[in-house]
């Protein structure tokens, strides 16, 4: 189906960051880091809706944390919105079936992490019948509400998949005085965080009034890379109805939206190594996120869908489109067109973070934001030469770590000397291999080290 | 359709940025410096660059070859020890000496350690020295430039001759643009600059070290270069003899210099003090060759007490084993 016909670019929503009123720019920028490009493509796409597929695949595992244990055995029939994976520990979320159907074999199936994991597969009947269940919950205190939100399947949608509850259920010990809510989208090519503000900036706010209540905090930041006018626009004029509610115009640096400089661009409060934000009085949350708990508290409707750009220079009809959670990747890609040159890369997430699929088997999971398709020469990448020690990788680390010497140490394979370095501080954020001249494969061997170390010190 | 598709670990995308672009940038800051020295001391200087360049690449050629590694002479690393090391040299070096150099920084100081990125020294600086104590005559015959380009001393050595001997000082002007005695690429402090703001511009080198390199020998020779403290004449000395080329160019060497932004300043204070002591109190007229050797050497010591702490900072910086 061709649907480049639906996506209706709609200029005069480009606007100049000089039209926004009253713009508020961030305390501070955080050190290194790399100028990457935008590549914001699908930007001005309005959201597409893909249809129901004919079978999806729905794995146990979409968050960090336990899976789940399926509820339903090959046969059974189930509706939208049901229950179809729970778990009994504190850190993980229920997963529910996104389609009507047939379950047709639960099975340990590959994941897009690249490992296998207990997978429900449904074939679908067209029909969507919704569950009885299905209904917006009622809650009259904190606990019930989240309660709720864990009941909704909702995990942290920005891309990490973090459980939602665990993130609201603040410690006694805790004091969380700012919610920031994160629309940075610093990773080129992502535009879902962006259309969610386009297109539900209602439901943002929503969300963020429920929140600012269930948290009891008094100030509420929005923050959004100065890239992305139309958004801070859009938002600035919307809080305006509340002085607790601030857009902040974050400078487009990446990896502004990772959760440590996001706080520290806002706030100007570090997060200490190992520790989370909520240890300096700050809940993070992706725009997405807090957008859906407003919808959910409103229709009852839990995790089953979301929005995933679909883009990369090999993809026909680059869109972003409304999937249900279980489209294999194979179908979100022909609902676009298919691929008009040779696939050689397919990445679920980011080009900066995200993860290589070797197989379109797999399915878009809760927290995958995109998938992006690219062709040899698009990420052809040289071969790696020797460290002339020029310290780039130095300067671009964020989390102010020696990259270099860490994969000096990997491979000499030396757990010893690594301890020196720092190296679970390590975020993975890639502006060090980025900016490598001699494309050395830096976060690979720092991933690497870290292994190491939990080898040597015999976990 | 589903054909081959390859993984790999984040990221999936990287900048231009290259080795060999780097280098080639290097070489082009060079040539102010380089197109100076002809001028001044004449086209024989052209012929002295050509020398270490080619003997560079060709000595990196060979030692590779013997060594049964793959070729690097593309990377251009070569070629840039080849023009810095003909900067370093008197212009009436013969050029068989100029050879002599190239084959000392490529095969012995830069191969024989690991090549690229291994050398605990900087090839060109190395090298120098070497001839500097192999072959002090031709290390030391210095010409003035100009039609007659009659030998003279530099004007370091001027100022740390006997009265009689010294002579006429050059004026600043002189000394700025590099109309005074020297090594062939170290006498024109402007077209240095020149280079050396190019370098800065296309984000090859950071100023920390050259900065504090600087301004410790401005600071020092202040104090105690003249006859009484604080009477130096410090703009004589940060705009004579090799200063400017070893700030910017040589103590900057990616391989032998510090990674990190406080080793950095530690290694140009260091660098300032040790040029001003040899300057001021030794028999050397000038000391920066040696100065950027010493830090060369002291350069992994500091890279490892200068590790830096983790964003948010209160984790202590781990022990030393």
């Amino acid at each position: 189906m061709d649907i480049s016909s639906l996506n209706r670019i709609s200029q005069d929503k480009k606007q100049n960051l000089d039209e926004v009123e009253n713009m508020i720019k961030a305390k501070k920028i955080f050190k290194g880091g790399a100028a990457v490009p935008h590549r914001k493509n699908t930007a001005e796409m309005e959201t597409v809706r893909m249809g129901v597929p004919e079978k999806v695949l729905i794995p146990m595992l979409q968050h960090i944390g336990a899976p789940c244990e399926p509820l339903v055995k090959k046969g059974d029939t189930v509706k939208v919105g049901q229950l179809i994976g729970s778990s009994d520990k504190y850190i993980s979320a229920p997963i529910h079936s996104s389609v009507s159907g047939t379950v047709v074999n639960v099975a340990p199936m590959l994941y897009p992490g690249g490992f296998h994991v207990t997978t429900v597969e449904i074939k679908t009947d067209g029909k969507q019948e919704v569950h009885e269940d299905v209904k917006p919950p009622v809650y009259s205190n904190k606990k019930e509400l989240i309660e709720a939100i864990r009941n909704s399947g909702l995990v942290g949608l920005g891309g990490a998949g973090f459980p939602t509850h665990v993130k609201l259920s603040i410690p006694p010990d805790k004091k969380i005085d700012t919610l920031i809510v994160n629309g940075a989208e610093c990773e080129p090519y992502i535009t879902s965080d962006y259309r969610e503000i386009m297109e539900n900036s209602w439901n943002i706010m929503g969300g963020i009034y429920t929140l600012m209540e269930l948290l009891e905090v008094n100030k509420v930041y929005i923050g959004i890379e100065d890239n992305k006018p139309a958004a801070i626009k859009e938002l600035t004029h919307l809080a305006k109805t509340s002085e607790k509610i601030d857009v902040i115009t974050l400078k487009s640096r990446y990896p502004q939206g990772a959760e440590k400089m996001l706080v520290y661009s806002i706030t100007g409060r570090k997060i200490p190594p190992g520790k989370l934000p909520l240890d300096v009085g700050v809940v993070v949350m992706n725009v997405n996120s807090v957008s859906f708990i407003a919808e959910y508290l409103k229709t009852g409707m839990p995790l089953i869908k979301r929005r995933v750009t679909v883009d990369g220079e090999a993809v026909k009809n680059p869109a972003n489109v409304e999937v249900l959670i279980g489209t294999r990747l194979e179908d979100v890609f022909n609902f676009c067109g298919g691929f008009d040159r040779v696939v050689h890369k397919v990445l679920m997430g980011g080009p900066m973070m995200g993860i290589a699929q070797y197989s379109l088997d797999t399915s878009v999971v809760k927290h995958t934001n995109a998938l992006l398709a690219f062709a040899r020469e698009d990420v052809d990448i040289d071969a790696e030469s020797v460290c002339i020690r020029c310290g780039r990788c130095v300067r671009a680390c964020p989390m102010n770590l020696m990259p270099l010497f860490i994969n000096h140490n990997v491979i000499k394979g030396n757990p010893q000397e690594l301890k020196r370095y720092n190296v679970n501080d390590c975020i993975e954020c890639g502006s060090c291999s980025y900016v490598c001249p001699a494309k050395r494969h830096l976060v690979q061997s720092i991933r690497l080290a870290k292994a190491q170390l939990r080898q040597a010190s015999g976990k | 359709m589903e054909k081959t598709l390859l993984v790999s670990s984040s990221p999936h995308l990287r900048d231009g940025a290259s080795t060999r672009r780097i280098m080639i940038d290097v070489v082009i800051s060079l040539i102010p410096a380089s197109a100076a020295g002809i001028y001044f001391f004449g086209p024989r200087v052209l012929l002295v660059i050509l020398t270490t360049v080619l003997s560079c690449v060709l000595f990196e050629y060979l030692s590779r070859k013997a060594m049964k590694r793959e070729s690097t002479i593309q990377d251009f690393s070569a070629v840039v020890t080849g023009v810095l090391l003909a900067l370093n040299l008197p212009p009436a070096i013969p050029l068989w000496v100029a050879a002599v150099g190239g084959f000392i920084a490529i095969v012995i100081i830069k191969q024989l350690f690991g090549g690229l990125g291994q050398n605990f020294m900087n090839p060109a600086m190395g090298a120098r020295v070497f001839l500097l104590i192999a072959y002090p005559k031709f290390m030391s015959s210095w010409i003035v430039p100009g039609p007659d380009a009659v030998s003279s001393a530099t004007p370091l050595g001027m100022i740390k001759a006997t009265e009689s001997a010294a002579g006429q000082l050059p004026d600043y002007f002189d000394l700025f643009i590099g109309k005074v005695g020297g090594c062939v690429g170290e006498t024109s402090v402007l077209a240095l600059l020149i280079g050396a703001a190019y370098l800065v511009y296309r984000r090859v080198i950071t100023l920390e070290i050259p900065l504090t390199f600087v301004a410790t020998v401005a600071l020092f020779t202040w104090i105690f270069g003249g006859d009484t403290l604080f009477t130096g004449d410090f703009i004589y000395h940060i705009l004579s003899g090799g200063l400017m080329i070893g700030a910017f160019f040589m103590a900057t060497d990616y391989t032998t210099s510090p990674v990190t932004r406080r080793g950095k300043i530690i290694a140009g204070i260091m660098c300032g003090l040790v040029t001003s002591i040899i300057r001021l109190y030794a028999n050397y007229p000038e000391g920066v060759s040696f100065a950027i050797l010493l830090m060369n050497i002291a350069t992994p010591l500091i890279d490892r007490f200068t590790l830096p702490r983790s964003f948010g900072g209160e984790k202590p910086v781990a022990q030393h084993n």
